[in-house]
């Protein structure tokens, strides 16, 4: 709890300094477009959170939205649909995530290699699916999904926090929330203990799938249009923000309020550089630098903690 | 060596050859050496970086970097080997950055390399402002085109770094510490061996290579490219797994990584003279991947079981 909130004064300090340094940042429309733009990294990063809780990783989110995304919308236009579409993308999320879970739990990869794999494998399909072709222009009431507003505040950010509330609620108060844990601790105590841990590492690495999936309908929602290349930015920021959030990669610590932070951190870290008018080439660069610091002190902290026992 | 995948770089062979009209011509075969070398490149490191059980995801994006790099001074009239010496230079300062990280720092290696690879993919937006960088004079295409005994430059390259990197691991002391290093690495430090400067040794030599695999990539597109390796690294890892080098127990091996090359070339020849679209081939690598996993896998556990006596009633 004390790391939350440090992590929240962090926040603050960033948001301070830009509303110090633009003149831009603290408008109304600013800061809900940072919360819409965190809705969407905290959406794709809470189903990776799961993952690197046990102890694993998905690098295949990115790639996931992408081609969900793409599959989504090809199914609404062809079925004039908007349910068929958000069923199709949330299925074929859900699906990736099934393949990686039993690539993970029965032929025993890696988690990273498996995942790594799926990576470029979806983002081969994705573009042989597309073939270069752009689906877009959707209904209004679909894309009120991403775009639009209730009460005044962006409907991501209602999606996000009902993601929140459900999944908080998940991991912290059920048993399986607990067996997540346990299996990110020490996984062969959790399997003594009589936790199934091969069903529930699956049915981890499914959740991320359809969490990908969800993110990729409103993403589509949002940009109003689907190509093949829109999930490839969108891994690194993911991977970053559960980091930042002190998930940590050795599994068992960390929590989804701590990706939200680390979202929110990551948004408005590249928005300052928007305003700031940073050369759009400087965000891999700043995002990998962050990865980067994040694992650090991740690993020091582990230390520290082990030194203390 | 993963004997599955000579069976099946075999079987690849045969199959395009009898429904693949134009696989089986020496300008094909040659032409598939040709694509291969630059993976070759980027697959012999890695095979020692999975040894030490490590990951060097950075690969692709140092290697979009340097040949950045080299085609802009290139462009600024500088000489071929100074490029090339900056090239290297990159590769390098990334590789010993990776292998700090990893081995001082402590960080898990395939996060480590993904910050990495976000650094260098930034740089490389950077230097060449998101733009291909042509007009690299005649120098490097002069070179590059040249065919000793028929055979293209770009093979004659590969071959060399093959057999250079094949001697040092079995006539020097880097091979057993390579292995040691992932496999056993607390006998290797009680023997009082420095574990910790070969295994940061293993990191900049992957970056150094990645660098250097920069004269081949510009070499053959005669331009720089910022974006025009993004993913190599995958086909790299991809090779050297096929080819049967192990996430555990340190154990690996540079043929094994060649066939895996060759493997991966033959399958994206193969398609591409069945017409098959590109992006599929990428696809078909995962795939490749993924079968080559599940076949030692289930390998390893028919080995365990038959290793395991029955138990008792």
């Amino acid at each position: 709890m004390k790391g939350l909130a440090y992590r929240l004064i962090a926040v603050a300090a960033i948001a301070v300094g830009l509303a110090f340094a633009t003149d831009v940042f603290l408008t109304s429309a600013n800061v809900l477009n940072v919360l819409r733009q965190a809705s969407l990294t905290f959406l794709i990063a809470s189903g990776l959170t799961l993952t690197i809780l046990t102890a694993g990783l998905d690098l295949s989110v990115g790639a996931n939205v992408g081609l969900s995304a793409c599959f989504a919308a090809t199914v609404m236009k062809a079925t004039d649909s908007v349910t068929m579409g958000v069923v199709a993308g949330l299925g074929f999320g859900a699906l990736v995530g099934v393949l990686n879970g039993l690539m993970i739990t029965l032929l025993k990869l890696p988690p990273f290699i498996a995942t790594y794999g799926m990576l470029w494998t979806l983002n081969g399909v994705t573009y042989w699916f597309m073939g270069g072709e752009t689906i877009h222009g959707f209904r209004p009431g679909f894309r009120a999904l991403g775009s639009g507003y209730g009460l005044g505040v962006p409907i991501p950010i209602y999606v996000m926090a009902a993601f929140l509330l459900v999944g908080g609620v998940f991991t912290r108060y059920t048993t399986f929330g607990q067996e997540v844990y346990a299996i990110g601790a020490n996984r062969e105590a959790a399997r003594l203990s009589g936790v199934p841990v091969r069903a529930r590492l699956t049915l981890v690495y499914i959740l991320s799938g359809a969490m990908a999936g969800l993110a990729a309908i409103v993403y589509l929602a949002r940009l109003n249009s689907a190509e093949a290349d829109i999930g490839e930015p969108l891994t690194l920021p993911a991977i970053a923000a559960v980091l930042i959030g002190g998930t940590s990669l050795f599994g068992g610590v960390g929590s989804l309020t701590g990706t939200l932070i680390g979202a929110l951190t990551l948004t408005l870290v590249v928005n300052g550089m928007n305003l700031l008018a940073v050369d759009a080439s400087w965000q891999p660069l700043v995002t990998g630098a962050i990865v980067i610091l994040a694992v650090w002190i991740d690993v020091i902290t582990r230390q520290r903690a082990e030194a203390r026992v | 060596m993963n004997k599955g995948a000579a069976y099946l770089l075999a079987i690849l062979v045969v199959v395009f050859a009898v429904f693949g009209s134009g696989f089986a011509t020496t300008a094909n075969i040659l032409n598939i050496g040709v694509q291969s070398s630059v993976l070759l490149l980027l697959a012999l490191p890695m095979t020692l970086v999975i040894m030490t059980e490590g990951l060097d995801l950075s690969m692709g994006a140092v290697l979009s970097l340097s040949g950045v790099v080299m085609a802009t001074m290139l462009m600024n009239e500088h000489r071929l080997p100074v490029a090339v010496g900056a090239a290297v230079g990159v590769g390098l300062a990334f590789g010993l950055a990776n292998g700090l990280l990893v081995v001082a720092l402590g960080l898990p290696p395939f996060v480590a390399t993904l910050g990495t690879l976000g650094i260098a993919q930034g740089l490389a937006l950077l230097v060449s402002g998101g733009q291909s960088v042509v007009g690299i004079g005649d120098a490097l295409p002069a070179l590059y085109g040249r065919e000793p005994l028929d055979v293209p430059f770009a093979i004659w390259v590969a071959v060399a770094a093959f057999v250079i990197l094949r001697l040092a691991l079995s006539k020097t002391r880097l091979g057993p510490y390579v292995s040691a290093i992932g496999g056993n690495r607390e006998a290797l430090v009680l023997a009082g061996v420095r574990a910790n400067v070969y295994h940061v040794g293993v990191y900049v030599l992957a970056g150094a290579m990645a660098g250097f695999a920069a004269l081949l990539l510009t070499g053959r597109m005669s331009a720089g490219h910022p974006t025009a390796a993004i993913g190599m690294e995958f086909d790299a890892v991809a090779a050297v797994i096929v080819g049967g080098t192990t996430f555990e127990r340190g154990k690996g091996s540079l043929w094994g990584t060649l066939v895996g090359v060759l493997t991966i070339g033959v399958l994206k020849n193969g398609l591409n003279v069945l017409e098959v679209s590109s992006s599929l081939q990428v696809a078909s690598i995962g795939v490749l991947v993924i079968v080559a996993l599940a076949i030692d896998s289930m390998l390893q556990a028919l080995k365990q079981r038959r290793h395991t006596p029955a138990r008792a009633a």
